[in-house]
């Protein structure tokens, strides 16, 4: 018999040592253009720059709009969500796949897509002009394209928190004298609640980038329709340095936007929970 | 490490490779197969579509591709390192942009003209009957940003009516006020005017394809105040096939080649050094 | 008062079931996994819709497949507490209890009492604050009973409330589910595959097997007659089938089992019968006894199990011919030193063996 067996470490596996590089140049060539952006502007440069006017417009008008883009998704998402999680019904499919749609369609088709309809001359923009309501060349325009672009990332990480409720908790509400209503606002919503910020981190990062949809169905005008992207666009054409600043500011917003959310306390509090169920 | 897991093993590994060998690169410069890449300005697609495959027929083995958008982008696309045989812009400015940065080989030559012309759609919302009326309140004009040649003429066009007779002095003002969208292209200022979107844009004449006539009106304006575009093209230093690109060049500047332009609208120069 | 009368589909068989139930009742549902209990029980809640059949309670109809009156869960009266507590992560112990109370808008300083008075009943008042992942598995039982009860249920039902907590925990609990249901005008019905559990709550048993009720009445009753060898071994009786074979001596009658005999008291007729011998009916001894009893066998022991709650008696199985389930005290268990492989005598007497059933059927 050997001595007192020593604990040598063991030799990486050539599987173990390609999965590493792998994700080593995986983070790398994401990390790199990132980077190679911040290394383009000093602070200095950026707040200086942000006090130009075209800067300050795109940055509100970006804001405004993902914000209000988001707050409707949230409204109109998390319902449809928590109906896909619960509910079979006939088409179920043709909805999900509908739902889907536009994080697949290119921007400019779904932007195009969306002057046929919302347009003045379109399907239901005729009728929307009846009582005075112009979508393309507005800021609600703006709005409607983030929106549209955005609800699929708000409805997969929402449907996802839906169905990994505890079927059980739902039947006890229910005896409980709880209506689906009452047992929506009182459980699902509290107990999914970090999945439906996930969403929001989603949709909300979605419809800050938002590009192709918003140029071609909104159109593109400071002080309107010019958001973040838009302004980037423009300004890499013409002020190279403008571009390279507008382009920082937006990642810090998106980046800031990610991690806070993921950030949120809420997370940890059911995280409680979800152990002890899983240790049970 | 057992035989079993050798095979999986080198297997990723040669996927790794794979991924991370530089791309060989564009294909050889050979007698059988050549591509000319062509950076063209938006206006120029359909003349130039129709002389790229009039070359590729003379030239065997000759493919022709183009880039075509809003000239200023090419200009950027071209300093960020794009590779390109040929770069034809709508306007001088861009073209002096590029030859200032020392991005084309050789002297600009002049090919073509265009003018600029005022369009709006069939079913003329606004109602506008004469080029004064774009000045009227409320309607929806869409033109080129100003970064975009079309953009930058057009502005000179509206100003230059509203110094000239029969239209009020606050028509460029008030003309200005109705931009409600400023495109990165020349093309998406006609879709929408098409589509009935903008009550009105102003385009190349050029512009007005067959296919495009169908949905819209157009309002000429007089040569005294237009602006006569006049579209420069060179070759881009750093290009894979500059004899491909001089043959296309010597295409264009021939009397066929200005027939062909003429017939998508544009108008002809005579041929020679600007 | 209940009136159950369900058919269902229920995985690979039928659920046919009918049931009573009067007020102020406790009802004990049994049977194996799959049987069908949790089903009728979510029947009764409303979480489930039969098939065919009625549920009707205090006269009102909650289900009706005639009439097409379906009414659900929410709108029932009842309470639900099941094996896992079901209570809600995110509320505290005092919000769980609160909750059917919000859902019926309840005002406010009434649902403060009633929750208030709920907790005391239960003895966790202190516990008020806790989250449910700060609860012992007995502390967590206790709310989802005060959840349910606090909001007055005409039924309540328990599906197996104690499976899933300790030996110690099941038995303080046990106790005071007794005092409660003694106490609570509701109908209750109790689902469990305890014996223990079923002897201790049930006046009224009803067995469930592959969805059909095989038998159901008082506890005496089940345990003098029982219908099923499921039955019988549930409730810890030794159960046989044979045949009536004629006369033995000293006023006794044979029957005939399939493996060996047996006497009981004397009895004509003829035939198939079917006897029950209660295992505390049988007495142990280490050398063959010399008593009265007219059924003595000898045989190893199979298998010494203490007898829950508390593990006081202890179930003897005993590998004689036929097989026999003896129930002796532990202190007995101890004093003979009777482990597996010991051989021993079990004896009874004919008087000791009941016949359940007619002969012939």
């Amino acid at each position: 018999m050997p001595g007192p067996a020593t604990r040598c470490p063991p030799t990486p596996s050539l599987a173990r040592i390609g999965t590493l590089v792998a994700g080593a140049l995986l983070l790398g060539f994401l990390a790199l253009p990132f980077v190679a952006l911040l290394l383009r502007v000093t602070p200095g440069e950026l707040l200086s720059r942000l006090r130009g006017p075209v800067v300050l417009d795109a940055l509100r008008l970006s804001f405004v709009t993902s914000l209000a883009a988001t707050a409707i998704v949230v409204v109109l998402g998390v319902p449809m969500a928590y109906l896909l999680a619960t509910r079979d019904f006939p088409g179920k499919r043709l909805v999900e796949v509908l739902i889907d749609l536009p994080m697949v369609l290119p921007p400019t088709v779904a932007g195009f897509a969306l002057l046929m309809a919302f347009g003045r001359a379109g399907l239901a923009g005729r009728a929307l002009e009846a009582f005075g309501i112009s979508l393309p060349f507005t800021t609600t325009g703006v709005v409607v394209a983030q929106v549209f672009m955005a609800v699929p990332f708000m409805i997969g990480p929402a449907r996802a928190g839906f169905t990994n409720l505890d079927p059980r908790l739902l039947d006890a509400a229910a005896t409980l004298r709880a209506r689906e209503s009452f047992t929506f606002f009182h459980v699902a919503l509290p107990l999914a609640l970090p999945a439906i910020l996930a969403g929001i981190a989603m949709s909300g990062a979605r419809a800050l980038g938002e590009f192709g949809a918003t140029i071609t169905f909104a159109g593109n005008l400071p002080g309107s329709t010019q958001t973040m992207p838009l302004a980037v666009y423009v300004a890499f054409e013409s002020d190279l340095d403008a571009a390279v600043a507008l382009s920082v500011l937006l990642l810090v917003m998106a980046f800031g936007l990610l991690l806070g959310l993921r950030a949120a306390p809420v997370g940890s509090f059911w995280g409680q929970h979800r152990a002890r169920a899983q240790g049970r | 490490m057992t035989r079993a897991r050798t095979l999986p093993a080198l297997a990723m590994l040669a996927l790794l490779v794979a991924f991370v060998a530089p791309p060989t690169g564009r294909a050889a410069t050979g007698a059988t197969s050549q591509t000319l890449q062509v950076f063209a300005a938006a206006s120029l697609a359909d003349a130039f579509n129709d002389l790229g495959r009039m070359l590729e027929q003379r030239h065997p083995g000759l493919v022709v591709r183009f880039n075509y958008t809003g000239s200023q982008q090419l200009a950027a696309q071209l300093e960020q390192g794009a590779v390109a045989d040929l770069y034809a812009s709508a306007d001088d400015r861009w073209m002096s942009y590029a030859k200032d940065r020392g991005l084309v080989a050789g002297d600009p030559w002049l090919f073509a003209r265009n003018r600029l012309v005022v369009i709006v759609p069939k079913t003329n919302p606004a109602r506008i009957q004469k080029v004064q009326d774009i000045a009227k309140g409320g309607i929806k004009i869409v033109l080129g940003a100003d970064a975009v040649p079309v953009g930058r003429y057009s502005r000179m066009v509206i100003r230059n009516l509203s110094r000239s007779e029969g239209f009020p002095s606050d028509f460029a003002t008030r003309t200005l006020a109705n931009v409600v969208s400023e495109e990165e292209n020349v093309k998406s200022v006609v879709s929408k005017v098409q589509l009935g979107e903008a009550d009105a844009g102003i385009v190349y004449h050029s512009d007005v394809t067959p296919a495009v006539a169908r949905y819209i009106r157009v309002f000429e304006v007089p040569d005294s105040v237009n602006v006569i575009a006049s579209y420069p093209m060179a070759l881009v230093r750093g290009g894979t096939a500059p004899e491909a690109a001089k043959a296309f060049m010597e295409l264009v500047l021939s009397a066929e080649g200005q027939r062909v332009l003429e017939r998508h609208g544009l108008m002809p120069v005579a041929a020679s050094n600007p | 008062m209940l009136e159950l009368k369900v058919a269902s589909r229920l995985g690979a068989f039928q659920l046919e079931a009918e049931l009573d139930a009067a007020d102020h009742s406790v009802t004990v549902l049994v049977g194996e996994s799959g049987s069908g209990k949790s089903t009728l029980l979510r029947c009764l809640a409303g979480l489930v819709r039969p098939e065919r059949g009625r549920i009707v309670v205090d006269g009102e109809a909650w289900f009706d497949a005639g009439t097409a009156v379906w009414r659900p869960a929410p709108e029932r009266a009842v309470g639900m507490v099941t094996q896992d507590y079901a209570l809600f992560p995110h509320l505290s112990a005092a919000e769980n209890v609160a909750f059917g109370l919000r859902a019926e808008r309840v005002p406010a300083l009434e649902r403060r009492q009633r929750v208030a008075a709920a907790l005391e009943r239960l003895g966790i008042a202190s516990l008020a604050a806790r989250r449910p992942h700060e609860l012992s598995g007995g502390q967590q039982q206790r709310v989802a009973i005060a959840r349910a009860i606090v909001l007055e249920p005409r039924l309540l039902l328990l599906d197996e409330p104690l499976s899933a907590l300790d030996a110690s925990s099941r038995r303080v609990i046990r106790a005071e589910l007794r005092r409660l249901f003694d106490e609570l005008p509701c109908m209750t019905l109790y689902v469990t595959h305890s014996p223990a559990e079923a002897l201790s709550f049930g006046e009224r048993i009803v067995v469930l097997e592959s969805g059909r009720v095989s038998q159901s009445g008082p506890r005496e009753q089940l345990m003098r007659s029982p219908r099923s060898p499921y039955v019988a071994e549930f409730l810890g009786v030794n159960l046989f089938r044979g045949a009536l074979a004629g006369g033995a001596s000293g006023g006794a009658t044979r029957i005939a089992l399939p493996q060996g005999e047996l006497e009981v008291a004397e009895r004509g007729g003829e035939g198939d019968v079917t006897v029950v011998v209660r295992p505390r009916e049988i007495t142990l001894a280490l050398e063959r006894p010399a008593g009265t009893a007219r059924n003595v066998f000898e045989g190893e022991i199979e298998e010494l199990v203490p007898e829950p709650p508390d593990g006081e008696l202890v179930r003897v199985s005993l590998a004689t011919h036929p097989p026999l389930i003896a129930e002796v005290t532990r202190q007995a268990v101890a004093a003979l030193g009777l482990s597996p492989r010991r051989r021993v005598f079990a004896s009874f007497k004919a008087a000791g063996v009941i016949v359940v059933g007619e002969p012939g059927g």
